[in-house]
């Protein structure tokens, strides 16, 4: 992508004082993101990918601390008052969350919620709102639309409450999707049929897609660039083919490496990553993955490597220079 | 072909739902399977399935409404109290929500022994102690950890204090709830390759219940494929996941993501459309027939009975036909 | 296998309901304040020349002085000594019957939650046809019946004060029951009495230290007012109630014989309510997470 940069995060952290010590969800992450690009970032939980997400909306939870910068198009997101995330919320970037139940309002039917976000960016009328609507549930696949307009979400089903809340992110034709973990809590042909839907708006609408998730086989299907996270960081960055044909981070390797396959040859054991995941109130003081880690030595327990560029467009944070 | 340990036949299990309208939701029907000896069977659906049902109806935690099941020569659901809880000792079961499935109250010597208080009464402390300390060891735990409460532990050892508790008694048939779905990515295989270890080592008989299925492919040798409470196939592992008869479970294999950009990109079946009805009301004759991509006039007026085709038996009226479009 | 844990600070329940109180200074001025009576109450007799019971003819109604801080009474009493010893009682009375009816409200509910459908609904009808009887004649018909009785005033406060807490642990373990682990449990053949011992009752102590810590002012008050009435203690041991009542006689000529056995009954009452609310949020486990 040869277009300036959408959105730039530069060197962004988070944390959250407390009595018992500082927690650095997120500590020291830049990423570029190009008009149209679709972004999967994976991780598990401590990761800070959700932290990441809500950091670019200035949704995160009270008492967190923000240094380093988001520009969304030149206008700078941290610390901006709330006039100018109210802009950008919703109308610019808009959020899908992971849990279709919970992300609707159980009181208020479905046209309500779907047209709230357009009344208020652009100020229409009650028509006007309802016929883009209906539009967009035609969009996102949702047989009816007229009929769910009036009905409420403990009338659907899980998948069809997700196209909702798509729909509901997409209704003031933001320039960038966030999704956090949407197909996590769905069956997986449902999830198959979101995925597919992601990509074919993602294809109608031009929106930059980021898209945040656990699950590998996901990013593989939708992602064109992937960014791997682990304890705040970010420990690896490229396409998406480069990430999973010559992934040059042991946790990335770990991670491909420890997934069951569908076909292929049928391993004894899984190759797993041991130990725990890490936790963000407690991290060592080097990189965080070294307590895992089968390549960790003395310089990784001294200080959290640097991100790296090790190929064109690919880069790792890891000292260690062998073969994984 | 070993015997089989559990034989169940015919399992139905009917809620009553509250309210004027007598209404019921029909989560298990006619549900029949064996499993044999030192084995694991897989149980795979996705939500309404009725798999999480069908454990719970086994331990005798929710009521069947009709069926058989056969442990040990014995009908399970027809067991009185008394009997039913001797039974016990030897039908564990291990939980989704490891953390959620521990009395946070108490702590790990006293979770994994409470099975021994129950069913172990002549074995003194020190004797519990033990052998609490041994299954510990056996699943991956410290001594260290004895002391500690649940809420102190990461999902993937919690996970393991559920495994020790269901083991300490050494029974002879383990139960699975989807027990690696709510563990971090990179704890996952860990669980699996324990649960498979200790089934070699205790020669154990499992039921491994599950919508992973690639998981279930590297943790069972046979699949059963549920969809709405009914059976739509069983088949060995390597039929199931190289030659699917049934449509339900073709379509399930494609919808799995594939951890490979270029292959996933090249995929050009459509995903499944539609949506799992309402178990309130299941759609008549194969209650897959709605999402069907080959269903025809007798799918509405016929339910399907399970028939065999080469290894493998699906319930499905167009099974055995030529390449259904594969 | 590392054992490594998820939290930086591993703590138990205690010492989270423990630093929870910290940050209410209310509740732990409350739990100071109460402390203090407390030690006033047992020790303070102990240091002092006067017995409660004996009267001294030529020392009555004596406005207080050097000799008797709070003056004394109709019978020439010391009113410091008597009115520690009425805390005494009162604290005696509203800890005894409290845990009293705490333990029977705790099996009832418990057992009527966990049991369910028909037993339960027994258990909680009858403890509604209780709630409807009216107290204070029916211990009147009983002083009639058996005379005053210390005993009669337990009895009585015990079988009001389990009510409340019989309904809010059914509440509780109704929702306890649901959870996972209680079905592991069931899955293991844990038999219900054992079940409501060994995994409810644990589970349900955040709720019942509250709702005890609530308990003991009702009881006391009903104790006072039972005194106040003439049918709780009778003498020559005083409670704080008895003592109001022996004030409230005198209130035009001796003043001063009301106002520390009131203040100091409305402090215990007012530091038990306080530490109890301040419980309920530090326990609460809904309130965090």
């Amino acid at each position: 992508m040869s277009s300036a940069p959408l959105l730039q995060i530069g060197d962004l952290s988070v944390s959250y004082p407390s009595r018992a010590g500082t927690t650095r969800a997120l500590d020291g992450v830049s990423l570029d993101l190009s008009p149209g690009e679709f972004l999967g970032i994976v991780g598990e939980s401590g990761s800070g990918k959700t932290q990441l997400l809500l950091a670019m909306l200035g949704l995160n939870a009270q008492g967190a601390q923000l240094a380093g910068s988001i520009s969304y198009r030149g206008q700078e997101l941290v610390g901006a008052g709330q006039r100018v995330m109210a802009q950008v919320r919703g109308r610019r970037i808009g959020m899908i969350f992971q849990d279709p139940m919970t992300a609707l309002n159980p009181y208020l039917t479905i046209g309500t919620q779907v047209t709230e976000g357009v009344r208020q960016h652009y100020g229409l009328g009650r028509k006007a709102a309802h016929r883009r609507a209906v539009e967009l549930l035609e969009a996102v696949q949702i047989p009816e639309p007229e009929r769910r307009l009036g009905q409420h979400p403990h009338e659907l089903s899980g998948g069809m409450r997700q196209r909702i809340v798509i729909a509901m992110a997409l209704i003031c034709e933001p320039e960038i999707l966030l999704a956090d973990e949407p197909t996590t809590a769905l069956d997986v042909t449902v999830q198959a049929q979101i995925l597919a839907l992601l990509r074919e708006l993602r294809t109608r609408t031009r929106a930059a897609i980021v898209l945040v998730t656990h699950d590998l086989g996901v990013i593989a299907e939708v992602a064109d660039r992937v960014l791997v996270m682990y304890a705040g960081r970010v420990v690896e960055q490229a396409g998406v083919e480069q990430l999973f044909a010559s992934a040059r981070h042991p946790y990335t390797l770990g991670l491909r490496r420890s997934i069951a396959e569908l076909d292929g040859p049928l391993p004894e054991r899984l190759p797993s990553i041991g130990g725990n995941p890490p936790n963000p109130a407690a991290l060592p003081p080097g990189c965080a993955f070294a307590p895992r880690c089968a390549h960790a030595f003395e310089r990784c327990l001294s200080m959290p490597p640097p991100l790296l560029s090790v190929a064109p467009g690919h880069a790792r944070a890891c000292y260690f220079e062998g073969a994984l | 072909m070993s015997e089989a340990v559990l034989t169940v036949q015919g399992l139905t299990v009917r809620f009553a739902l509250a309210g004027a309208r007598h209404r019921v939701l029909q989560a298990v029907t006619d549900v029949s399977f064996s499993l044999p000896r030192g084995e694991t069977l897989g149980i795979v659906g996705e939500s309404g399935s009725g798999k999480s049902t069908i454990a719970r109806a086994l331990l005798r935690l929710v009521p069947a409404s009709a069926g058989v099941a056969r442990f040990k020569g014995i009908n399970l659901l027809a067991l009185e109290h008394e009997p039913l809880r001797r039974m016990r000792e030897h039908l564990q079961i291990i939980f989704q929500d490891p953390l959620a499935s521990l009395d946070p109250r108490m702590r790990v010597s006293q979770i994994i022994e409470e099975p021994l208080l129950e069913f172990r009464p002549r074995l003194d402390a020190q004797a519990r102690r033990t052998v609490v300390l041994s299954t510990m060891e056996r699943v991956g735990l410290l001594q260290s950890h004895l002391n500690r409460y649940p809420h102190e532990f990461s999902g993937g050892q919690a996970q393991r204090i559920g495994i020790a508790r269901a083991l300490v008694l050494e029974p002879e048939l383990l139960v699975c709830d989807e027990p690696i779905s709510a563990l971090d990515v990179s704890i996952k295989s860990q669980i699996a390759n324990l649960l498979k270890d200790l089934q070699r080592q205790l020669h154990l008989s499992v039921l491994f219940i599950a919508h992973d299925l690639a998981a279930v492919r590297f943790s069972c040798e046979r699949v059963l494929v549920l969809y709405l409470g009914r059976v739509m196939e069983i088949a060995p592992r390597d039929a199931l996941f190289s030659a699917p008869q049934h449509p339900y479970t073709r379509a399930l294999l494609q919808s799995v993501p594939i951890p490979d950009p270029r292959r996933a990109r090249a995929r050009r079946e459509a995903p499944l459309g539609g949506e799992i009805p309402s178990p309130l009301t299941p759609p008549s004759g194969c209650v897959f027939r709605t999402r069907c991509p080959i269903a025809e006039a007798r799918c509405a007026e016929q339910v399907p009975a399970l028939r065999v085709v080469g290894s493998s038996q699906v319930a499905c009226h167009r099974a055995g036909e030529q390449e259904l479009g594969r | 296998m590392s054992g490594a844990l998820t939290q930086a600070s591993v703590q138990t329940p205690w010492q989270q309901a423990r630093a929870q109180l910290y940050r209410r200074p209310l509740a732990l001025a409350a739990l100071l304040v109460l402390m203090a009576v407390i030690v006033l109450a047992l020790l303070g007799p102990l240091f002092s020349s006067y017995d409660f019971a004996t009267p001294s003819w030529n020392e009555i109604y004596q406005t207080p002085s050097l000799h008797h801080w709070l003056g004394t009474d109709a019978l020439g009493r010391d009113q410091l000594v008597r009115v520690l010893w009425g805390c005494r009682i009162s604290l005696l009375v509203g800890v005894a019957a409290s845990l009293v009816s705490v333990i029977i409200g705790v099996l009832w509910g418990a057992t009527a939650g966990y049991a369910g459908g028909s037993a339960d609904s027994m258990m909680m009808r009858f403890v509604d046809i209780l709630y409807t009887v009216p107290f204070i004649p029916l211990v009147i018909v009983m002083t009639v019946l058996f005379g005053r009785n210390f005993l009669l005033v337990f009895v009585a406060i015990g079988a009001v004060s389990w009510l409340d807490i019989a309904r809010i642990v059914r509440g509780q373990t109704l929702s306890l029951k649901q959870r996972e682990f209680i079905e592991a449990a069931r899955a293991l053949g844990v038999r219900t009495p054992t079940m409501i011992i060994r995994h409810l009752v644990p589970n349900l102590i955040g709720v019942v230290i509250i709702y005890a810590t609530l308990t003991v002012p009702t009881v006391i008050l009903f104790e006072a007012f039972l005194s106040f009435l003439g049918l709780g203690v009778h003498a020559p041991l005083a409670s704080l109630g008895s003592l109001v009542s022996d004030g409230a006689d005198h209130l035009q000529s001796q003043p001063y014989l009301l106002t520390a056995p009131a203040v100091l009954l409305a402090l215990i009452i007012a530091c038990f309510s306080y530490l109890g609310d301040g419980l309920r949020d530090a326990l609460d486990p809904r309130a965090h997470h």
